[in-house]
């Protein structure tokens, strides 16, 4: 079976291939077929290596297929390295983008480029599944630059819309931003190891780089520099929200579950870098708690379905990267594949009700749903319940818990960090609530144009049944005490380390996030379901919080004021290119001199004669006086 | 090779069918390099040094001149892209040019002619000579068949790139003099004149000869302004023999001629050369920006690309040279493509304005594909060519400098920015066109399906296997660097790394 | 006989090149300036015979005959042109010929 491994990737680059070139010629139903079928058989393959690791999650898989280039001692080769790690997100990757193909065949049925879509969708796959299966950076690099494309072309999707474009050219440059940090640390990691095969350098660190040395230090601020642009982190976050322009599948397949989560990878499998580098570890720590908070409280404010959706999964990430910036990786994985499910099924559902309203994305303008779609309502529901932790039965508790947990238990942890996620944890639940309340609770106010079909219902049911029951192989220590996923994970990252003489205070942390999650909902039903009155009091006395937390905090506009603008004027100021000037300026001075030699060529011929005269007079004169 | 092509010429001078003979004369040269190419195991079996094949006939002997050609893996990449792009640039010309193609395919084959002879002699007289070989015709094809503003371009390119190969020709004489002074033989020919002894203030004035010669017409800034005007006033074929082929000239003549014969002058020019560069591929990563001209804008991506070439050149490593070489060839592509990506949209609307485009996806969907595809080679998408000649010569680059390195790699943001404001402004939004103009079908004819596919082709395949040209130019990279490094009393410096101390964290 | 004295050859030289230029340079009529250039060209003449004989040298006279041969050449050329200008301008006047001013 390892001999397939190849034919993860390369089923859905062939199926993106086919539907590039055959493009126009193909029945909707064909190129679905290829599309999804492409991915599906993908999924199957992963699925099946999946067991393998089940019975022994030590094993490592590596499929050499061809050299790549080879100078100097820089030699990447296109080879594939599959271990339990790259297994939870090829997992991930195929299953999730299978079940989301399977929607996109029902939600993309009326789109005139239904064709192009499976391509740039399979095209994403594809990308996705090289860059973590990718056994050298430079490998890496190629998947991590062509997600971004992928994100690209289907954030501008429907390119008619101007604003599309510009969206998808924001997402394409800012992460471009984070990646050419991540290149400048792969030529250090070059100079600095004289490999790029992630192995070796992961084998070579504790020699090469003394702990906390500052080449490491660099190193790992570079690559955190690539995570959070993909990541949509602070300072990068602000393409995030804007890419909702893309369909709804979209944002579920890259902006929340598998491409946002790129920058997760990349600290995960670099690991051993961070943990030499214990600076820019804490970083990791401070940027995904700053960034939980702040894209917390904004999502709280937003009208838009989607960019709700959007903020919370900028703070969902922010957990991920606080997770890792403790040290617990096998937690931050582990949110990351509940994530993938509840998020897609969040983005899913919240895709069917727009679709279903005429396109309507703005919150306060739906409501009622609960009764006419009751399969969007239960699943999203269960989604909600996931993102918002809901105790004990949603699979978003046991991964969330997880990090709170060792947010401050953990040996990096500290109570900052903890409070920061705490309180992330109540705002989640705050604009969960909000979100479901508003759009499937209280009177109805946009008609639902027609029932969703199969196609849209089977994959919000599969993630929904995740959603659940996902959470339950990794159980903490005072619910029965399960360590599936933790021991899956042995292998490739190192344990959680505790803090000694903690541990009996668990129950304590999770007891009060439990309360948080149960008063933050009840305050969302207070606010949006009883007293609408006292909520439009409180937002106009907060006026410019709110607005201020609508635009996400003011990046945007900072980015723009300091950045875009000046970039901008100078070029547009230089136009014509100031250089050229100064070749102008010579020819304008030749020209000046031309005139006015050309003056006295008047064709008279005295003039001429009179020039000899005064010449020869001059010429003899000066030959007469320095004799 | 180069003789036939002149034979050619001559006899059908002012033929109508010109452009058949024209494509089949090119294409037989493109076949002829190719298996060339392919035979290069044995061909390299045969010498111990990096030459595959040298020919060497005098022709004034009195003053030391010959007739020398060789061929090595270097010259040998190069003549494959001059062919290949000479075959695509017969080919787009083969309805764009109505006005006295028989002249007009005359001179674009005494272009190419004069390409080749630059990439294959080994006579620095032969050199300056294909040096202007190659200008004069240049001349003609963007006075003649230029656009509105072609007079002005003509002459602007015409001086600016006669001036510097003045100073080249002085500093070849310099150099033939000095030569035969020490050595009693008056020769111009390449390897003899590599022995050359010079004191280091003589090997400085002709280094800057050389080097006038080579930096106008790569072009670094600030000596890149004629660039932008020839390349959007000559016609389609022109702009892709301009961008494809004659930059890559003064980037041949710097790995060939500068660096061996002045490693020691070089390496003094070094931090300076390699700081032009970083500001040529950010100033031009600006302006192109800008630019609403579709023809300017991708003159000035070109500049900004070659800004990595004079990088990678004095950067003096093999990673950052590959990458020149990788740099020369991808460029030569993809520019090239965007360039009759501008000719084919001309040809439809009559406009280079891309403010007046937009929409053009729903209209011209195979297009769209194609412009998508090399814009994003020209940003440096991995998997597609740029990307290895980029990454190359970064990581060559970073081991020298560091600081500039750093710049020289937010210079690939400013790509991305450029880059899609083309796909932007031409492809996305609303179509702008008035509906008679776009009701009819605009999207590529089979003859320019067939230009493309090609072109696709080899950039992902320079892309995800770049190995075998790698390998190709591996000897001649090598060598000149042992060459130079063997003239050179130290090893090339290793500068301090002014990076690590004075800046830390994420620098973005 | 008496030799004439060479400063007066000279000095009669002198105004005959000087009476030759200023009707040049005053002259409109193409005619009366090719006249002109041949006082000119004599006063030129008479400088080399009087230098000839101050010296006692034949160069003089050489010269003075290659002088001869010039402005016989000349003014068949210069009569020819003039000639044309008629024909093309329908005046004799040198200031109408301008047409090739820069």
């Amino acid at each position: 079976m390892e001999d397939f491994l190849w034919l993860v990737p390369a089923l859905p680059l062939a199926g993106a291939l086919i539907l590039i070139v055959a493009s126009g010629k193909l029945s909707k139903s064909v190129s679905g077929f290829i599309g999804a079928g492409s991915v599906g058989l993908s999924a199957v393959i992963s699925i099946i290596l999946g067991f393998r690791f089940l019975e022994d999650s030590t094993i490592v898989i590596k499929q050499h297929l061809w050299s790549w280039f080879d100078v100097a001692d820089l030699a990447p080769d296109f080879a594939l390295h599959l271990d339990a790690l790259s297994m939870v997100f090829i997992f991930v990757i195929t299953f999730v983008g299978f079940l989301i193909h399977l929607y996109s065949i029902e939600f993309m049925h009326d789109d005139e480029g239904f064709t192009r879509f499976f391509a740039y969708l399979n095209l994403f796959v594809c990308s996705m599944l090289i860059l973590v299966l990718a056994d050298n950076l430079v490998l890496m690099y190629l998947g991590w630059e062509g997600v971004g494309l992928c994100s690209y072309l289907l954030i501008g999707f429907w390119y008619k819309e101007e604003k599309n474009g510009y969206a998808a050219r924001k997402a394409f440059i800012i992460t471009r931003v984070g990646d050419t940090a991540m290149a400048i640390g792969l030529f250090m990691l070059f100079q600095t190891f004289g490999t790029l095969t992630i192995q070796e350098i992961l084998n070579q660190a504790p020699q090469a780089l003394p702990m906390d040395s500052e080449t490491g230090t660099i190193i790992a601020f570079l690559l955190l520099g690539g995570a959070v642009g993909k990541s949509a982190q602070l300072p990068l976050q602000t393409w995030l929200p804007d890419a909702m322009a893309g369909p709804s599948p979209v944002s579920a397949l890259i902006h929340a579950a598998t491409m946002v989560t790129a920058g997760v990878y990349l600290i995960t499998r670099t690991y051993a870098i961070f943990e030499l580098a214990p600076l820019a570890q804490q970083w990791v720590g401070i940027i995904g708690a700053t960034t939980l908070l702040i894209a917390g409280f904004s999502a709280l404010t937003q009208n838009d379905l989607k960019r709700v959706l959007a903020y919370s999964t900028i703070s969902q990430i922010g957990y991920m990267f606080l997770a890792l910036g403790v040290g617990a990786y096998s937690a931050a994985i582990f949110h990351f594949m509940i994530h993938a499910f509840f998020k897609a099924l969040l983005f899913l559902g919240a895709g069917a009700v727009i679709m279903v309203l005429h396109h309507e994305h703005d919150m306060f303008k739906m409501g009622g749903l609960q009764k006419k779609l009751p399969v969007i309502f239960w699943t999203f529901l269960i989604g909600s319940g996931s993102l918002a932790a809901l105790p004990f039965i949603t699979a978003g508790f046991y991964s969330k818990d997880q990090i709170l947990w060792l947010s401050l238990a953990g040996e990096k942890g500290n109570i900052w960090f903890f409070l920061a996620a705490l309180t992330g944890a109540f705002v989640t639940a705050i604009y969960t609530f909000r979100m479901v309340f508003l759009t499937f609770y209280g009177e109805e106010k946009t008609h639902v144009s027609h029932p969703v079909g199969s196609l849209i219902s089977i994959p919000l049911i599969v993630l929904g049944v995740l959603s659940l029951i996902g959470g339950f192989i990794e159980l903490p220590h005072t619910l029965g005490h399960l360590q599936l996923f933790t021991d899956y994970m042995a292998p490739v990252v190192p344990a959680n380390v505790l803090t000694s003489g903690i541990e009996s205070s668990e129950w304590l942390i999770q007891l009060s996030a439990t309360a948080l999650c149960i008063l933050g909902v009840g305050i969302a039903y207070f606010f949006y379901m009883k007293r609408s009155d006292i909520r439009a009091e409180l937002k106009r006395s907060m006026i410019v919080t709110n607005r201020f937390w609508y635009s996400g905090w003011g990046f945007d506009q900072l980015y723009d004021l300091i950045f875009v603008r000046p970039y901008v004027f100078i070029s547009t100021i230089n136009k014509n290119d100031i250089v050229d000037a100064f070749y102008a300026g010579i020819v304008s001075v030749s020209n000046f001199f031309h005139d006015a030699f050309a003056r006295t060529q008047n064709g008279v011929m005295r003039w001429y004669i009179m020039g000899i005269v005064v010449g020869a007079i001059f010429v003899l004169s000066i030959g007469l006086l320095f004799n | 090779m180069v003789g036939g092509i002149i034979a050619w010429l001559v006899s059908r001078a002012n033929e109508s069918f010109g452009k058949i003979i024209a494509l089949l004369t090119v294409s037989t040269d493109l076949i002829i390099s190719i298996t060339l190419w392919l035979d290069r195991q044995s061909l390299l079996a045969n010498t111990a040094d990096q030459w595959m094949i040298k020919f060497n006939a005098p022709w004034i002997p009195t003053f030391g001149i010959s007739v020398s050609f060789a061929l090595d893996g270097l010259s040998l990449l190069m003549i494959m892209l001059t062919f290949f792009l000479g075959v695509l640039a017969v080919l787009t010309s083969w309805k764009e040019i109505q006005y006295r193609p028989g002249f007009y395919y005359f001179n674009l084959l005494w272009v190419l002619a004069g390409i080749t002879g630059v990439f294959l002699t080994m006579d620095l007289f032969l050199f300056y000579f294909f040096w202007e070989v190659m200008l004069i015709p240049m001349y003609f094809l963007i006075g003649v068949w230029g656009h509105e503003n072609k007079t002005y371009a003509a002459y602007k390119f015409f001086i600016f790139t006669q001036a510097s190969g003045l100073l080249m020709l002085l500093a070849i004489l310099s150099l033939y003099f000095i030569h035969g002074d020490s050595s009693g033989t008056y020769t111009f020919d390449y390897f003899a004149l590599l022995t050359t002894d010079f004191s280091p203030e003589v090997g400085r004035l002709l280094m800057l000869g050389f080097l006038a010669a080579f930096i106008v017409k790569l072009p670094v800034v600030p000596f890149h302004t004629w660039l932008p005007d020839a390349h959007s006033q000559a016609p389609t074929a022109g702009s892709l023999i301009l961008a494809g082929l004659l930059l890559k000239t003064g980037a041949y003549g710097l790995l060939r001629f500068v660096v061996p014969f002045f490693p020691e002058a070089s390496v003094e020019i070094a931090p300076i050369a390699m700081l032009f560069g970083v500001i040529g591929i950010l100033y031009g990563a600006i302006l192109a920006f800008s630019q609403t001209d579709f023809k300017r804008l991708v003159a000035y991506t070109s500049v900004s690309h070659m800004g990595f070439v004079i990088l990678g050149v004095f950067a003096f490593n093999e990673l950052a040279w590959q990458g020149v070489v990788m740099q020369m060839i991808t460029h030569g592509i993809s520019t090239g493509a965007l360039f009759i990506l501008a000719g084919s949209i001309y040809e439809r609307i009559h406009t280079r304005d891309i403010t007046t485009m937009g929409g053009f996806w729903s209209k011209m969907p195979f297009m769209a594909v194609m412009a998508l595809i090399f814009s994003m080679a020209s940003l440096g998408l991995p998997g597609l060519g740029n990307f290895i000649a980029e990454f190359l010569t970064l990581v060559g680059s970073w081991s020298a400098n560091k600081t500039l390195t750093i710049f020289a790699a937010i210079g690939l943001v400013g790509a991305t920015a450029y880059s899609l404001r083309i796909m932007q402004k031409i492809y996305y939004g609303e179509a702008r066109m008035d509906p008679h103009r776009t009701s009819r079908s605009l999207d590529l004819n089979p003859r320019e399906k067939l230009i493309f596919i090609p072109m696709v082709l080899l950039i992902v395949w320079l892309g995800v296997y770049p190995q075998i040209f790698i390998e190709t130019s591996k000897k001649p990279v090598t060598e000149g660097l042992k060459i130079s490094e063997g003239k050179l009393k130290a090893p090339f410096h290793k500068q301090p790394d002014p990076f690590l101390s004075k800046k830390g964290g994420s620098h973005e | 006989m008496k030799a004439i004295p060479v400063e007066a050859g000279l000095i009669l030289a002198g105004v005959l090149f000087m009476l030759g230029l200023i009707s040049v340079l005053i002259r409109r009529n193409i005619i009366f300036m090719l006249i002109s250039v041949e006082i000119m060209l004599n006063a030129a003449g008479l400088a080399f015979i009087v230098a000839g004989a101050r010296w006692g040298q034949p160069d003089g006279q050489v010269m003075f005959i290659f002088i001869l041969t010039m402005a016989a050449a000349e003014v068949s050329v210069g009569l020819a042109l003039i000639l044309q200008l008629y024909h093309q301008l329908q005046t004799l006047d040198g200031d109408a010929a301008n047409k090739m001013k820069g």
